[in-house]
């Protein structure tokens, strides 16, 4: 699964792209974002507050509910700001 | 309808016009620049801005703006329509954005015009961080008065 960060979510985790490989009881977003706040500091940070978070499976805006499987693309950033 | 997301900066004249070349249906023309302001309101402060640098998320962002300049298509009359968006590091005075409309009549190019602008606000995956002095630089916070610009144009059902 191809995880991506963008904005201050890229800073705090120190990455902007990265390639990943949750358990498969991972079959959601809550569940990835649980997972992926156990790999460190910076995952915990930028995860705190979701309500602060927009997220996109396979590029399109997705929930927290939205299902994800081996092969996805998800990617978690604030809201934009652009225009 | 074309969507172009680039580093390099563009000429709105050339744009424009290329938009209605050679369609003698085009009766209006209707365009919005934005451009990289020197002041920035936060937290109902104004503070100094020295540069901004745009991200985006390469992939996602065209398909953003594709898909918004096709709902404008399927609401309005329109002949052609134009979103150019930058990226990268941007000092004040330069273009960040370009939203062009051409329609038989100028109701239908203004109201498409606007729409896509208030709705790519919103919606493309675009995010600001502005260089604040001695090094510096603040990510800019979405404001709620895009989201309710881009309310605006929602559809009565």
């Amino acid at each position: 699964m191809k995880v991506l960060y963008f904005a201050w979510l890229r800073q705090k985790i120190g990455v902007g792209e990265e390639s990943v490989d949750p358990p498969a009881d991972v079959a959601d977003v809550r569940a990835l974002v649980a997972w992926l706040k156990e790999r460190g500091p910076g995952y915990e940070q930028a995860f705190q507050d979701l309500g602060a978070i927009k997220l996109a499976v396979n590029q399109e805006y997705a929930d927290l509910d939205h299902p994800v499987k081996r092969g996805d693309e998800v990617a978690f950033f604030p809201p934009v700001t652009g225009g | 309808m074309t969507v172009k997301v680039q580093r390099e900066d563009f000429d709105p004249g050339r744009e424009i016009e290329a938009l209605s070349a050679g369609n003698p249906k085009v009766g209006g023309v209707c365009s919005f620049v934005g451009l990289v302001r020197d002041m920035n309101d936060v937290a109902g402060q104004m503070s100094d801005v020295g540069a901004l640098t745009l991200e985006h998320y390469p992939g996602m962002t065209e398909r953003q703006l594709e898909e918004i300049e096709a709902e404008a298509h399927r609401r309005w009359p329109l002949e052609a329509s134009l979103i150019v968006h930058r990226y990268g590091r941007m000092t004040p005075g330069e273009r960040i954005v370009l939203v062009a409309t051409a329609s038989p009549h100028r109701e239908a190019a203004f109201e498409a015009c606007h729409f896509l602008i208030d709705w790519l606000k919103t919606k493309a995956p675009f995010w600001k961080v502005e260089e604040t002095g001695a090094g510096a630089e603040r990510w800019v916070e979405a404001r709620d008065s895009d989201d309710a610009a881009a309310a605006r144009w929602a559809e009565k059902g």
